[in-house]
This record gives structure tokens, C-alpha cells and sequence, in this order.
């Protein structure tokens, strides 16, 4: 039982070195440098070829029919 | 009580302290805010007990913010249509730094008031959850409205709010 609890007590102690961002202090993740794709809207436009030729949309965020026409 | 292991309490008051405080709402009092007016020489305070009395926006934004670039023009425009009728708006800055807030406001030039909060305690004391949030309060200072995030079309939503409470008998 002491065991089991020095762990709860163990894990709970590394869980409190957990810190968020918050909104306000989210200034430098925004910096476009800090961005997965350079391009916004060649991301998009690769995202909907994409689905559109895998014929399955979602996860990504772009939409499509799989006919590639939108 | 009897606690067997009073170690275990140690973590949970670590945890506890990390809580965020609550989160402003519609009906609450707003808290006491006071803080320097960013785009002037001498350093001036502007305290939200100050406004009361007024219809008062309150608006938590960066410059980083993108929606934020969006917000101020038509939160200028309301100030200018309403300004007389005793509409104000107060816009907290929360940059890192300075800097990039004045030029942000060389960009965007508003004649209403920008506050700077540099320790960014009143963010937290709202619990503002993302940038912009911001707080509509009547002339006795009660939150009416918690807007988060900012729309093309939400300049027009604010309106009409403002509008019912300027109507509104004091």
C-alpha cells in the first residue's frame, strides 16, 4: 500500500512540473518561424490535392469530394 | 481526521496552487483592474473604477494576435458612433514587449485608450482562455457580455449589445 502510494505521490509530484501556455503567452509560438509549413496557402492547396486524390478528407482540415474540382 | 501518510497531501497543494483562477462571467462584478496607458510620455493610470458609470469594453489583446488586428477598427468605429452616449473602450495590452505593441498601434491607430499589463496579472485574474476575449460590462461594472475571439461579423453582434445597454435605464 506504501508502495503503490509513494508512487501516486511520485507521479502526482512530476505532474506538477507540467506548465501550459497561456493564451497571452503564446506571442513567440505564433512568430511564423514557429510554424510547421512556411506557406499557409500552399499547404492548403497540397492538403486539398491530397484528399482529393486519396478520396478521403479530414485530419488535415482541408476539405474535398475526392473529384478534385473544389 | 485521521491521514496516515500526510506526504500525500504535499502534492495535491502543489497542484492545487497551479490552478487557474476562475474565469470571469457574464454576471460577475469585474475585478479591480488599474494599469499604465501605454502610448503616452508621462506615465499615466487608468483604473476600470474610473469608468464607471460608462459602458465599458474591455478588450484583452497582443499584437501577435491576428483576430486582434481584425477587432480594432470596429472597436473604433463603436467607439466613435457611441463614445458620446458614454461607451468607452478599454484595450489591455499583453505583449512581451512594448515595442511591438506601439508599432502595432502605428498601424492601427485607435483614439481610445491602451493599457499595458507587462506582468499580465489581469488576463489571469479573468482567466481569459484566448486571445482577444473580451468583457462588455453595464455602468455598475457587472460583466453582460464574454466575447472570445473576434469575426468580420462581430462588430455588428457588439452593436446591438451595446445598444440594449445604453437603453437600458440606470
Amino acid at each position: 500500500m506504501i508502495k503503490v502510494s509513494g508512487l501516486v505521490a511520485m507521479l502526482t509530484l512530476l505532474l506538477c512540473a507540467c506548465e501550459t501556455v497561456e493564451p497571452w503567452e503564446r506571442g513567440t509560438l505564433a512568430k511564423p518561424e514557429m510554424q510547421w509549413e512556411t506557406d499557409i496557402m500552399e499547404s492548403r492547396l497540397q492538403g486539398q490535392v491530397y484528399t482529393s486524390k486519396e478520396a478521403a478528407s479530414g485530419g488535415s482540415g482541408a476539405a474535398g469530394g475526392g473529384c478534385g474540382c473544389n | 481526521m485521521n491521514v496516515r501518510h500526510p506526504w500525500l497531501l504535499l502534492p495535491a497543494l502543489l497542484l492545487a496552487c497551479q490552478l487557474q483562477a476562475a474565469t470571469v462571467k457574464e454576471g460577475d462584478l469585474a475585478p479591480a483592474l488599474n494599469l499604465p496607458l501605454l502610448n503616452t510620455v508621462n506615465e499615466e493610470w487608468i483604473s476600470l473604477e474610473s469608468l464607471r458609470g460608462k459602458i465599458v469594453y474591455l478588450d484583452f489583446w497582443a499584437s501577435w494576435c491576428g483576430p486582434c488586428r481584425l477587432s480594432f477598427p470596429q472597436l473604433e468605429a463603436l467607439r466613435q458612433d457611441f463614445g458620446a452616449q458614454g461607451f468607452e473602450v478599454l484595450a489591455v495590452n499583453v505583449d512581451e514587449f512594448e515595442q511591438d505593441a506601439l508599432e502595432f498601434l502605428e498601424q492601427v491607430a485607435v483614439s481610445y485608450p491602451v493599457v499595458r499589463d507587462a506582468a499580465a496579472d489581469s488576463p489571469a485574474q479573468f482567466g481569459i482562455l484566448g486571445m482577444p476575449t473580451g468583457f462588455l460590462l453595464d455602468r455598475q461594472g457587472v460583466v453582460k457580455l464574454v466575447h472570445q475571439g473576434f469575426k468580420r461579423s462581430d462588430g455588428e453582434k457588439l452593436r446591438v449589445k451595446i445598444v440594449k445597454l445604453l437603453e437600458a435605464p440606470q
